[in-house]
């Protein structure tokens, strides 16, 4: 069933309708400034900042150690790979090589981040397309792994785990099993949500066609992530140039054909057997030996530019360092893929009705901690 | 990997020799008034067509806007810096070549008073409208807010 916008009905006189920045369908603090013509959406308008903490200033004013808590806060419901990203960028600025052990325990909870963040992701995009239910379901998987990472760093959302060398703690006793029971028992989980909402007739009613994006307009708007791949474009730094040890790893990497809202959600669905996948890999070969290579107390760069970035949960998560020589970045720039993903919202709202242009919004997974910085 | 110094060479021939490249050997340096061919030439001919990041840096002596541009086959990264003047700092827009730029370059406005020519809607985005200065700028002091 499709609601299409019939040739030469019924229009009205144009008006402004503001979204947010209190509403829940906008994901955070962000605000819409819609203009209409009846239920169709006409043009619209990105009000954002209302999260903006000058984390780019204040970065230098801070040590490189300083700064891994604030990481956390950009996109809060990725902190693991927001600290792996920045810590990256740090070490390969320094030329440092981390220990196996601590890049096998990297990939473990980097991909358990990704998973939890993708749960975010299909369960609100359901709940935006009025089912309450699945958020429900993925949110008691959620819910395991963020138990899981109070066990290895006592933090659930804000982990600040990684370190500039490696990991500060090792895996603690009975995480070990208790992620096997959670990889025994997800995969069943992921079939459930399957059948209630991926071939749900309604959802499907609602999500396929709608807000298509091809491949050229999405690179030209910049999308990364699973947002490009829904797109069909086949781009995953961790196959294309591998970071940490991805190369190690056998999973692949899902890409849609439409690009619209459907395939944006599946992509999401289909990354998290593959993060699955990978995790499975990572604790079979876990090696022994040490988690922190040397690093001195004080850190200072030598001077001179670095960009580094990392498959983050959103997109590509991008860190520009630029360093005097001292013992705090000269400036640091943060990239949030959020914050580019959003600017094609415009795009995909257009000609659609407001409740699609809703879950538009949703399909493209924004986390305003990110977008505003 | 082939090295920044290919890339320049490979410019070089079609703009004779006036795109250089940093003292580290990492970045091509492009003069303002030419950041617009270059960036296309790098996107349509050099494979180079993705807008990765687009920022800007606050040196003693200059501004300097800084692009990675990155290879969707490979993920190679290029970096182009523009120097610009400290006292009025003008550059063209690139929303022409992608609709990326619109954000970033707004950001860059915003937060380091950058200038972006061409720009179809050039106004602040992260901080409010009636916000003064940017706050990236070296010389921009931060401060507690003042409790009322």
């Amino acid at each position: 069933m499709a609601i299409t916008n019939q040739e030469g009905s019924f229009r009205t006189q144009e008006f402004v309708l503001n979204m947010g920045p209190q509403h829940p369908s906008t994901h955070g603090v962000y605000r819409a400034i819609l203009t209409m013509d009846g239920e169709y959406v006409v043009d619209v308008e990105n009000v954002i900042g209302y999260l903006h903490r000058g984390m780019e200033k204040l970065a230098e004013d801070r040590t490189y150690t300083q700064f891994i808590p604030y990481t956390d806060r950009m996109d809060y419901l990725a902190g693991m790979l927001n600290n792996w990203g920045y810590v990256m960028t740090i070490e390969k600025a320094l030329g440092l090589t981390i220990p196996e052990r601590a890049e096998y325990i990297r990939v473990i909870v980097g991909e358990l981040q990704r998973i939890a963040s993708h749960l975010v992701m299909v369960s609100s995009f359901a709940l935006d397309l009025n089912g309450f239910t699945p958020w429900m379901y993925a949110f008691y998987d959620r819910e395991r792994i963020l138990d899981l990472f109070e066990m290895i760093c006592g933090s659930r959302l804000t982990t600040s785990f990684m370190r500039v060398g490696g990991v500060p703690n090792d895996i603690p006793e009975g995480f070990l099993p208790k992620l096997e029971e959670f990889m025994k028992d997800f995969p069943k989980r992921l079939d459930d949500f399957d059948n209630l909402v991926t071939g749900n007739e309604i959802f499907m009613g609602r999500t396929v066609g709608i807000a298509p994006i091809d491949a050229e307009t999405a690179l030209n708007y910049g999308l990364s992530g699973a947002n490009l791949r829904a797109s069909g474009v086949k781009f995953d730094l961790r196959k294309v140039r591998p970071y940490s040890i991805y190369d190690r790893f056998d999973f692949e990497v899902p890409v849609g054909t439409r690009g619209d809202n459907f395939d944006r959600y599946n992509m999401r669905m289909l990354e998290m057997r593959q993060s699955l996948r990978i995790i499975r890999q990572a604790v079979d070969n876990l090696p022994e030996g040490e988690i922190m290579a040397k690093v001195p107390k004080v850190i200072k760069i030598p001077a001179g530019d670095t960009y580094c970035h990392i498959e983050g949960a959103k997109g590509l998560l991008g860190f520009y360092l630029v360093s005097d020589g001292g013992t705090k970045p000269y400036r640091l720039h943060l990239h949030g893929p959020s914050f580019v993903n959003l600017g094609i919202f415009p795009y995909m709202a257009k000609g659609t009705i407001l409740q699609d242009a809703v879950a538009s919004l949703a399909s493209i997974d924004i986390v305003l901690g990110e977008v505003d910085r | 990997m082939e090295n920044v110094n290919v890339i320049a060479d490979s410019l070089n021939e079609k703009f004779g020799g006036r795109i250089g490249v940093s003292e580290d050997g990492k970045s091509l340096l492009v003069k303002a008034e030419e950041i617009i061919p270059v960036l296309t030439e790098l996107k349509e001919n050099l494979t180079f067509s993705f807008l990765a990041d687009l920022t800007a840096v606050d040196y003693p002596d200059n501004f300097t806007v800084v692009y990675h541009l990155m290879r969707l086959t490979d993920a190679r990264i290029i970096r182009v810096k523009v120097i610009l003047d400290k006292e009025n700092p003008h550059i063209d827009s690139a929303v022409t070549l992608w609709h990326a730029a619109n954000v970033m370059e707004r950001e860059t406005f915003d937060l380091m008073g950058i200038i972006f020519d061409g720009h179809p809607d050039l106004k602040r985005i992260l901080c409010p409208d009636d916000f003064e200065g940017h706050p990236l700028r070296k010389d921009f002091k931060v401060e507690a807010a003042s409790r009322q």
